[in-house]
């Protein structure tokens, strides 16, 4: 603990109290939060004491600046909003002044009390014993610079979807190397599922496969399907990313996509995965004709061969001999600077809403089913049909929000289905000519072309019920209810209860994130929230980036959104990745663990706490060392060295202990606590 | 104990997820007693059982400690050190004669601002009822109920 870092006893230290309009000043009194700190904290060393409506403008900083150079301030402690918002700001004011940035300290009197306080004496005290605690601590601060660290220019695109897809060519057609690692052994994603897309109703392969077939052919591209993100280490800028190549079973440098393995494979199997359980696949596939790349996989769950040990009519029938059994997966390492998650969503499993009768009721059906079922390229070729396979049905109706807004499932509104179960009615309409009803709470249109899309389905003849439907049953009751699934509702704009038969049902299910979402996320270092999307860092300003360096998220990774906003959250990452990739650097905060060699004693308890492997033992000098390129500044073996022997940059305990002084100085105190010692 | 005790807590939160939450509940506008005042660290393995016993014995009634739910670090396992450096600092709390409830550790994700509100108003109460901590430092004469020699021991 007698690491001298500057502490001369000595600074001159100015404190700035922000307003925040009156976001900070309607709950705290901030004039005499300067005004105390000037006359109170004068002991500790400060010299001037400030208030400002907004701390963060021009004319807030420029007050700093000023001080700075006129006052000689060596030390700014800003009391203001949250540091993750806005220290920035506040360091680089102070550098244009030429103070050391490292030596301003932003403390949050706004989320931290303005805004979770409502006693406003209270909050006043409190707003003073929070910049006591930053006075306390600038002092021990100390001059630093950022570390700056290479950008490697490749980037890891996670997930083929059309957000990936996205991100992947914009990269890519600036020049830089993109992988693209993809689980299915196709990319294209949930959108290569679809018939048609709201609201111009163009057929979605048509607008996605030429992006498919570019991703495919591109020379900065390594299109790496069937496969998966093992482990990723290091930091950004530098991420070592392992990948598992899972066996295809196929020679791709010999394969040429002929299909003749997948015309001859005896093996049929039900394709629970593309064509949503409704459609078959054989053993060895491509999941639909367009697939890229155009090798297929054989699944060997369901091949013959494989669980039987005979057949291998593929590998007889193959004209290149392309079938290779003995193939094992691979292992993969790269080296990229940027990471970009686009790992989309699953469908809400529509068996938990029992009183929809999904998998008990044969005509009832789920959105992505129906997308299958309308699809030309699908099961049935785009013939509605019930599950029988042939018979039309005369009615049909569409429950919105199946799952969403709905306490029992999700909380949130899924963003696509309104439009999606709109774009059903008219196909439904369009190709049948059945009656439609829409059942839905509240119709959600906001989006370009969105309404009027609406008004269109309205004028096809469509009949839209609003109301939460209460159960879908096949008890009849009433005349006319005979072989029938009846929708039980309460008309809300009638005021009475419907009982309405129809021969289909669609359930528009809602989103969900990926069932392995967590684990994901905590594969790459990053958060989820509650409901489980990637949590974005600012959820306005800073919509594709997250909480980790060099890790960003784009599509219904992060929540669910339709196509448009999708793709432009895959052009978005990549923007902000090609920035990054052209400052060749980056600046990275210098916190950092080091160890005062003189006073290692060489016990190596911290030896085993380090999961970066940052901490070497040197054996002949029999004392610990800290290689600062792999610490990542968690400081755990700081708190855990009992000789005081590790400090952290940026927290050290001088820093801390200090704060928690100043944080209680106002408690009643006979003298100050004699240092102690770490235990 | 007089019925106005106002107890003063420290709270240790973590850059990635609980100091995110404190910010998440004050976006939200999410209420919670202003008796805690808090403090960053990067990681809930920074925090070194020293910091808790300044705390306690520079005026704090109670401590809170909060970090990543378990598997979640930000630095992949260092919330574990925590774990293991706080249930034995209860302990030692104990043999010195401090409520080992006055330390308290809690998880609290990014997301989870209405929960860390809720634990900090909950452990507010909680130190409310268990009344001040009668540190020797804090009060001129004797240490009611402390054993000073021990503290002094634990300190020194």
């Amino acid at each position: 603990m007698t690491q001298h870092n500057g502490h001369t006893g000595q600074e001159r230290i100015g404190v700035y109290v922000c307003h925040c309009g009156s976001n900070i000043a309607g709950t705290i009194d901030v004039e005499a939060v300067a005004l105390w700190a000037a006359e109170h904290l004068n002991h500790r060393g400060v010299v001037v004491a400030r208030d400002y409506k907004f701390m963060c403008s021009s004319l807030g900083q420029e007050l700093i600046e000023k001080d700075i150079q006129e006052l000689g301030l060596t030390r700014v402690v800003v009391a203001a909003c949250s540091p993750h918002l806005h220290e920035q700001t506040f360091r680089i004011a102070c550098q244009r002044a030429g103070l050391n940035p490292y030596l301003c300290e932003l403390v949050s009197i706004r989320e931290q009390a303005s805004w979770v306080h409502t006693d406003k004496k209270a909050a006043t005290e409190k707003a003073k014993a929070i910049i006591s605690g930053g006075v306390e601590r600038v002092v021990w601060h100390a001059p630093l610079e950022p570390l700056r660290v290479p950008i490697h220019p490749a980037t890891l695109v996670v997930g083929g979807g059309i957000a990936g897809i996205q991100a992947a060519l914009e990269i890519a057609d600036a020049g830089f190397p993109v992988y693209l690692v993809e689980r299915e052994p196709s990319i294209g994603g949930h959108m290569a599922q679809f018939d048609k897309t709201f609201p111009t109703m163009d057929c979605a392969a048509c607008i996605l496969t030429p992006r498919m077939v570019s991703v495919g052919t591109h020379p900065n591209i390594t299109l790496l399907t069937w496969s998966e993100v093992m482990e990723v280490q290091g930091y950004v800028g530098n991420f070592t990313v392992t990948i598992r190549k899972k066996a295809r079973y196929i020679k791709e440098d010999l394969c040429t996509g002929c299909g003749i393995c997948q015309e001859k494979c005896p093996k049929k199997v039900i394709d629970e995965v593309f064509e949503a359980g409704l459609g078959y696949r054989k053993a060895v596939y491509t999941p639909f004709p367009q697939a890229v790349p155009k090798y297929p996989v054989i699944d060997r769950e369901n091949c013959t061969y494989f669980q039987k040990g005979t057949c291998r009519a593929c590998e007889k029938l193959c004209p290149t001999e392309a079938i290779d059994f003995e193939q094992t997966d691979e292992l993969l390492t790269v080296q990229v600077g940027n990471i970009i998650l686009a790992t989309g969503f699953d469908i809400l499993d529509a068996r938990r809403i029992g009183q929809y009768g999904y998998g008990r009721l044969a005509n009832v059906f789920t959105s992505l089913e129906f997308e299958r079922l309308s699809n030309a390229a699908g099961p049935t070729n785009g013939q509605i049909v019930l599950r029988d396979g042939v018979t039309q049905p005369q009615t049909v109706g569409i429950i919105h929000c199946a799952g969403s807004r709905d306490r029992n499932f999700n909380n949130y509104c899924s963003a696509i289905c309104c439009m999606q179960s709109l774009k059903f009615a008219h196909l439904v309409r369009e190709r049948t000519g059945a009656t439609v009803y829409n059942f839905y709470i509240d119709i959600r249109t906001t989006a370009k072309a969105y309404d009027e899309f609406y008004q269109r389905v309205l004028d096809d003849g469509a009949i839209l019920i609003r109301g939460r439907v209460a159960e879908v049953t096949d008890a009849a009751r009433l005349p006319g209810e005979e072989g029938k699934l009846i929708i039980q509702v309460e008309d809300t704009l009638a005021g009475k209860q419907r009982r309405i038969p129809v021969d289909m049902v669609v359930l528009s299910v809602g989103l969900e994130p990926r069932h392995d979402a967590k684990e994901v996320a905590h594969r790459f270092g990053i958060s989820c929230s509650a409901d489980g999307w990637i949590i974005e860092k600012h959820p306005k300003l800073d919509p594709v980036a997250t909480m980790t360096e060099g890790v960003f998220v784009a599509g219904c990774a992060q929540g669910p959104k339709d196509i448009p906003s999708t793709v432009a959250q895959g052009a978005a990452a990549a923007a902000r990745v090609l920035a990054r990739i052209q400052q060749h650097e980056i600046a990275l905060e210098p916190v950092r663990a080091s160890v005062d060699e003189s006073k290692c004693s060489g016990c190596r308890i911290c030896n085993g706490l380090c999961p970066f492997n940052a901490i070497i033992f040197h054996e002949d000098r029999m004392v610990t060392e800290i290689n600062p390129a792999l610490c990542q500044g968690c400081g755990t073996c700081v708190a855990a060295c009992p000789a005081g022997a590790i400090s952290g940059t940026v927290f050290s305990n001088e820093q801390v202990l200090a704060q928690i002084e100043g944080l209680l100085l106002d408690v009643a105190r006979r003298a100050p606590a004699p240092e102690p010692a770490p235990v | 104990m007089s019925d106005s005790f106002e107890p003063i807590l420290i709270g240790f939160t973590c850059n990635w997820c609980s100091y995110r939450a404190a910010d998440l509940a004050g976006t939200a506008r999410v209420k919670y007693p202003p008796n805690i005042r808090l403090l960053r660290l990067m990681c809930s393995g920074r925090l070194d059982p020293t910091f808790v016993l300044k705390a306690l014995a520079s005026g704090a009634d109670g401590v809170l400690i909060t970090g990543c739910h378990p598997g979640e670090c930000h630095y992949l396992e260092q919330n574990y050190k925590a774990l293991r450096r706080y249930l034995l600092l209860r302990r030692m709390l104990a043999q010195m004669g401090i409520e080992p409830e006055r330390v308290k550790l809690v998880w609290a994700s990014a997301a989870e601002g209405v929960k860390l509100a809720q634990e900090i108003t909950d452990m507010v109460e909680e130190i409310r009822a268990l009344g001040p901590l009668n540190w020797p430092q804090r009060h001129n004469g004797a240490a009611p109920h402390a054993d000073e020699k021990a503290v002094k021991e634990g300190t020194a």
